[in-house]
């Protein structure tokens, strides 16, 4: 939950907001069957590829799996600090 | 030619042997011949939920192991002749039947029904994959809580690896006075989670219990509303549309409350 909505709902979410929100957390884990370290060291691993083209803005990387109708998907946010392209190293 | 539906769930405790027992007679009272078979070996209950413990003689096992023939096996239920209970043996364990087995007994139980129903025991190891084995059709219980959720959802993957899917889902227990607080998971949450069919949504009733306590499935009287649920489902298996919504209203006219008041 994000401090903007915190602020407009002041109260806790409905338990069942709650429920629904970690079972779609949990079951992308059991899904897909990688744990958090090995998503770690993926976050890291695909960071150092892309930093070799661009600059980007490590802090705010963002690895996530969304889902629908039971297919999941990896999806990759990394924010790209200059549009200038850094000169290709190899 | 019968139908294998197998009725199974992940976690224990969530209302497969109730289900399996309210559409078994819901089936039966519609006029299909309908077997239920209780595929929990070692933990039988399927019997005492219908009412039909005090009349066994031989189980799964002894057909299995060829000590009898199965239609020595079968209960037939005098309050619903259609139907016909299969018990598990209360003094074996889970292997005591093999997949192909129960394959071979179950096909030659479609030549003698129209529906057979198997209630798979809790769990994913050996005897969740017997009472797969010979599953035309698997349908799977859940709760709208959060740990029986997640046990559904491991067994519609492993149900779709088994390649017995689509798997379709009933969602036991609801109170809706609960959901329309927000507090617990209402049955959009539930689909939108799992993706998978719905076949059928019951409300919490504590008729349930009673019925459990007397050996009556709830299913021979239309007059609660979890009875009338797993009737809409049985009505749905046997290709019926009735409306989804039809599952939570609050079931019976006057006369009907005025009936449960009596009673």
């Amino acid at each position: 939950m994000s401090l903007f909505s915190r602020l407009l709902n002041r109260g806790e979410p409905a338990s069942g907001r709650v429920a629904k929100d970690r079972l779609q957390l949990v079951l992308v884990h059991d899904r897909i069957r990688i744990s958090p370290a090995q998503m770690a060291a993926m976050k890291d691993e695909l960071l150092a590829v892309v930093s070799r083209y661009f600059d980007v803005d490590s802090d705010g990387v963002e690895i996530t799996f969304t889902q629908s109708k039971r297919i999941n998907r990896l999806v990759a946010e990394m924010p790209v600090l200059s549009s200038s392209r850094r000169g290709c190293q190899g | 030619m019968g139908r294998v539906i197998t009725i199974t769930s992940g976690k224990g405790g969530v209302g497969k042997t109730t289900a399996t027992a309210n559409v078994a007679a819901a089936l039966a009272l519609n006029g299909h011949k309908v077997a239920a078979i209780d595929a929990d070996i070692g933990l039988r209950n399927l019997d005492v939920v219908l009412g039909l413990e005090n009349r066994i003689v031989y189980d799964i096992v002894d057909v299995v192991e060829k000590r009898c023939r199965v239609r020595q096996a079968l209960i037939r239920d005098k309050r619903m002749p259609e139907l016909c209970l299969l018990p598990a043996a209360q003094t074996r364990d889970k292997d005591a039947v093999q997949p192909q087995q129960m394959v071979e007994l179950c096909d030659e139980l479609r030549e003698m029904f129209d529906y057979i129903l198997v209630d798979s025991p809790a769990g994913i190891e050996g005897g969740f994959k017997v009472a797969l084995a010979p599953a035309d059709e698997v349908l799977i219980v859940t709760t709208p809580e959060v740990s029986a959720v997640r046990d559904a959802d491991r067994v519609i993957g492993l149900v779709e690896a088994a390649e017995k899917g689509p798997a379709r889902l009933i969602i036991n227990r609801i109170k809706p006075d609960m959901v329309r607080r927000g507090d617990m998971l209402s049955t959009e949450d539930v689909l939108d989670i799992l993706s998978v069919e719905l076949v059928g949504q019951v409300p919490d009733d504590e008729a349930v219990v009673i019925s459990t306590n007397r050996g009556t499935p709830l299913a021979m009287d239309g007059a609660h509303p979890a009875g009338r649920a797993f009737s809409n489902i049985a009505l749905r298996l046997s290709g019926v549309e009735v409306d989804i919504a039809d599952d939570m209203k609050p079931s019976g006219g006057l006369l009907s409350r005025f009936l449960r008041f009596v009673r």
